[in-house]
């Protein structure tokens, strides 16, 4: 019996992405968001998942995508993180898939920009490639000044 | 949990508590030691103690509490009278134990102790002492058994006490009762009427009474985790209210509405209860305070009563323990440098023992907590000398300075009036550390003194914190809450006034409130949401499709008042308060987050911060921040200082300073050791990884030369932000100067916070978060565009 895990899958920008599902609380319609000014763009603002309230984290920003048109709206997939959940604005959800490990492989040194940071691995699917996403990478960006210069200018330089 | 882990944590929780009480028990009785009934109760707590750690098996605790048991013995069979050695070696013990409790609770085990000097101590006063004073003798009989305590008085008696009833009336009621009546004897009496109802209801609230103080049979203990969530719970409940009560009035359903009051009504008063069942008396934590003046006072040869008033004064939990270390704080320094010695209060015809007394009470929805020495007040001459050698005030400010802003001083960090630096106080630090937490949970905290006749810190609390009332405005299309204790009034100037009303200082704009300018912030510019273009004059600003009407919310932030411009004012609301996440919390100008009516999330303005960032508060106190906090900023407003500044080259012909405090290190590191990580120049500096900036490429925001000759060596700044640090690359460094200069600020560019002349040269000072922030936007324009 081969090890598998299970994703949680969803698109960016046409490029298909996974997080583990243990990590994943819900994945949720558009909520209405409440933008937060004085933060980095990354954060598009806070939610309101039943009385709690979340940070809104675009990956289309975090991985310097260009921006979703207007007309489309994102998806969010709440995740737990060490300091409670963070959502994620997706494009599209995509089915949970089980994968096997001996498919995963380490990513490419030839990643660029923010993907270097935030791409554990990638795993070879029949028809494509799935990245694992490194959600606790993802959410800790703002944490202080000086981790936000190296991210930042890691994406200026490209 | 299995039942000795069971009964382990209920020996724990019993005995930390009678520990408390055994401190100001054994004070008291310094205090009076005649009194028999204390004693036999400090007995009662030890011998518990003993017994139940010799049937844990927890050797040691045994053995020391045994001591202490002996000791105890002696002094209630008056064998032995209580001196302060006695009371300090107690004191000792109970501290002892209190450890040997905290190890088992964390370890499940003792631990190996070194308490033979302790038990030497005890056993030495108990032997020679009591060897001493045995021939003194007593009549007193010499019981080993604890006393019995009183049993609890039943109603039949205390009606008799009040004189409601006869002893006959009782006496046939109860055989009543004994011959089958399952009626309780109140009932019967008052049937017979031989008795009034409200007679019985008075009784039984006494007995109630008497009760909860033999025994706790009407209490439980909840873990505050529960309340928490239940608190949480709750304040969900406040916000469905909320809006289904916004939802009721906008249809005309009579039947809706009825039940939605309802509701609402229902909802507050669940709030209440809750609430409630949080408070805890203020004399939880001034119950230690007796404990803690006696040591200090015995520490530094001084005698001091401490009086309290108010002790059932109640408050939240975590403003209770938000406030436990200050107030401690504020106690230890009246009595180590407020109050004097027995001689120098003599000498001055004061009573030798010094008086603190501490006062709490309810006022306004807020808790005021008063503390007053009899001391010898603040030294303001001192004071002002010492703030002035210590360049936290000018010399000139201080000839401006009321006395009550020169005592105020001692709120800033760095200052202590005290000589000699004792092991309690005089650090330095201490009462900024006061003001900061007391601010942090919505406080404030004022120093008044009359010299020779002592002083008063008076600290004002909020009651709650998870509930606050808050008045919604709008900014740019977005809801703000501003926290209601620092609203002071809301001004609406329409048209005219709107164009007139806001004038200009130097690009600053005011406003003339009753005859007294009030600087003016606008929030869109603060939070650099949708500015208009034509936003550099002040009048136009506000007005984004509201017309002309401008709306200034005046709000005080530490002693200091400012007008703050919104779009709109809606109304004012019940909020919960809820904690932003971590990423969030660094951003000083919001406090929180809270849910509207309508389920939207909406901002809690950080007033203080607010004030901060858009500098209001600036002058003395944000200057004394700086230099401790070894953080920079741009305040600095035509304020001659004296800090050593290191000089660089900057380009071809530039200089720039940056402030000495802000440097940990300067180094030289050959470029070939510069590596690349995500994309950015770091270096491998002291086991971290250390970014590199080039300041004179974000400063001219000119591309860096990439060719760079092999073996060349780079001029590192080492820059240290919360243990983490940044590398400052720049052309040369020239010098480290320490003279006297004028910043004239000017804010067009980003990294640099103004010019001074410096060694007869123009020279720009650096803004080091500016220049982090200029280089991190760099990219997010480049990288979003």
């Amino acid at each position: 019996m081969a090890n598998t895990q299970q994703f949680c899958t969803f698109f960016l920008e046409n490029q298909f992405f996974g997080v583990p599902v243990q990590e994943v609380q819900e994945v949720i319609r558009y909520q209405e968001m409440t933008r937060v000014p004085l933060v980095p763009l990354v954060i598009r603002g806070l939610i309101n998942l039943r009385g709690q309230i979340v940070m809104a984290v675009d990956l289309r920003r975090r991985f310097g995508m260009p921006n979703r048109p207007d007309s489309k709206l994102p998806m969010n997939v709440v995740v737990r993180t060490q300091d409670g959940p963070v959502s994620f604005l997706v494009d599209e959800i995509g089915d949970v898939l089980e994968l096997e490990e001996r498919t995963f492989e380490c990513p490419p040194e030839t990643l660029q920009g923010a993907a270097q940071d935030l791409v554990r691995g990638v795993y070879k699917l029949e028809n494509g490639l799935m990245l694992v996403l490194d959600s606790e990478r993802a959410v800790c960006d703002s944490e202080n000044v000086v981790q936000q210069i190296c991210s930042r200018r890691s994406g200026a330089t490209n | 949990m299995n039942d000795d882990a069971a009964i382990v944590k209920e020996f724990l929780v019993e005995s930390y508590e009678n520990l408390d009480r055994l401190d100001q028990d054994l004070i008291a009785l310094e205090k009076d030691p005649s009194d028999r009934e204390r004693l036999a109760s400090i007995f009662r707590t030890i011998h518990t103690i003993k017994g139940t750690s010799g049937f844990l098996a927890f050797n040691q605790l045994e053995a020391l509490a045994h001591v202490g048991e002996s000791l105890l013995a002696r002094l209630r069979d008056g064998l032995l009278k209580l001196n302060p050695q006695i009371t300090t070696a107690l004191l000792a013990m109970v501290d002892a134990v209190r450890e040997m409790l905290k190890h088992i609770e964390a370890t499940g085990k003792e631990g190996e102790r070194q308490d033979q000097d302790l038990i030497a101590t005890l056993t030495r006063l108990l032997e020679a002492e009591g060897r001493g004073t045995m021939h003194h003798g007593t009549t007193e009989k010499a019981t080993d058994e604890p006393e019995p305590s009183k049993p609890r008085p039943n109603l039949g008696e205390i009606l008799v006490q009040r004189g409601a009833a006869k002893d006959s009336d009782i006496q046939s009621a109860v055989e009543q009762q004994q011959a089958g009546d399952p009626r309780h004897i109140g009932e019967i009496l008052v049937e017979r009427e031989t008795l009034k109802g409200q007679d019985v209801i008075d009784a039984l609230k006494a007995q109630q009474q008497a009760r909860s103080q033999s025994a706790s049979d009407s209490t439980i203990r909840v873990d505050v985790g529960q309340l928490d969530r239940l608190m949480n719970r709750v304040g969900e409940l406040v916000l469905l209210r909320n809006q289904i009560v916004q939802y009721a009035n906008l249809t005309e359903d009579g039947e809706l509405l009825g039940t939605s009051q309802r509701l609402n009504l229902l909802t507050t008063e669940l709030q209440e209860g809750v609430m409630k069942t949080r408070m805890q008396p203020i004399g939880n934590i001034w119950s230690k305070f007796p404990r803690t003046v006696r040591d200090v006072a015995l520490g530094c040869g001084k005698q001091v009563r401490i009086e309290m008033e108010g002790k059932e004064t109640e408050l939240d939990k975590t403003i209770i323990e938000a406030i436990k270390d200050p107030l401690t704080h504020v106690v230890r320094n009246a009595v180590d440098h407020g109050i004097e010695p027995p001689e120098a209060r003599r000498a001055v015809g004061k009573n030798p023992e010094g008086l603190l007394s501490l006062r709490a009470f309810h006022e306004g929805g807020q808790v005021n907590i008063e503390i007053t020495d009899d001391g010898a007040g603040i030294d303001c001459e001192k004071l002002r000398n010492k703030a002035i050698a210590k360049a936290l005030i000018t010399a000139d400010q201080a000839t401006r300075m009321t006395e009550r802003e020169i005592t105020n001083l001692i709120f800033l960090p760095g200052l202590s009036t005290a000589e000699k630096v004792t092991n309690v106080s005089g650090r330095g630090v201490g009462m900024d550390v006061v003001k900061t937490n007391v601010e942090k949970i919505g406080g404030m905290v004022d120093v008044q003194s009359k010299p020779g006749q002592g002083c008063t810190i008076r600290m004002k609390i909020p009651l709650t914190l998870a509930i606050i009332p808050a008045l919604i405005v709008t900014s740019a299309g977005d809801r703000y809450a501003i926290p209601q204790v620092s609203l002071l009034e809301l001004v609406r100037l329409e048209s005219e006034q709107a164009r007139k009303g806001l004038e200009m200082v130097n690009g600053a704009p005011v406003y003339r409130l009753r005859g007294k300018l009030l600087p003016v912030v606008h929030l869109n510019k603060e939070l650099q949401v949708d500015v208009p273009n034509d936003s550099i004059a002040g009048a136009q600003t506000a007005s984004s499709g509201e017309g002309q009407t401008v709306n200034i919310v005046v709000l005080r932030a530490d002693d200091r008042q400012f007008g703050l411009i919104v779009d709109e004012i809606n109304d004012t609301e019940e909020i919960v308060v809820k904690p932003l996440g971590k990423q969030l919390k660094s951003i000083n100008a919001y406090a929180g987050a809270t849910i509207m009516g309508d389920g939207k999330v909406a901002l809690i303005l950080d007033v203080l911060g607010l004030a901060q960032r858009s500098s209001v508060i600036n002058e003395i106190r944000e200057r004394a921040v700086v230099e401790s906090q070894e953080k920079q900023s741009t305040a600095l407003l035509g304020a001659a200082q004296r800090n050593p500044v290191l000089l660089f080259q900057h380009g071809d012909a530039g200089r720039i300073a940056i402030d000495l405090s802000l440097v940990a290190r300067l180094e030289e590191i050959q470029s070939d050791t510069v590596e690349i990580a995500a994309d950015q120049e770091v270096v491998q500096y002291r086991g971290q990884i250390m970014p590199l900036l080039h300041v004179t490429e974000i400063l001219q925001s000119t591309p860096r030369k990439q060719v760079r000759a092999e073996g060349a060596s780079l001029h590192v700044v080492v820059y240290m932000q919360n243990g983490r640090s940044v590398g400052l690359v720049v052309d040369r460094i020239l010098d480290i100067v320490e003279e006297a200069f004028v910043i004239q600020p000017h804010s067009g560019r980003k990294g640099i916070s103004g010019s001074a002349v410096i060694q007869k040269r123009v020279t720009d000072i650096l803004d080091v978060p500016g220049l982090i922030a200029a280089a991190a936007e760099e990219h997010s324009s480049a990288a979003l565009a």
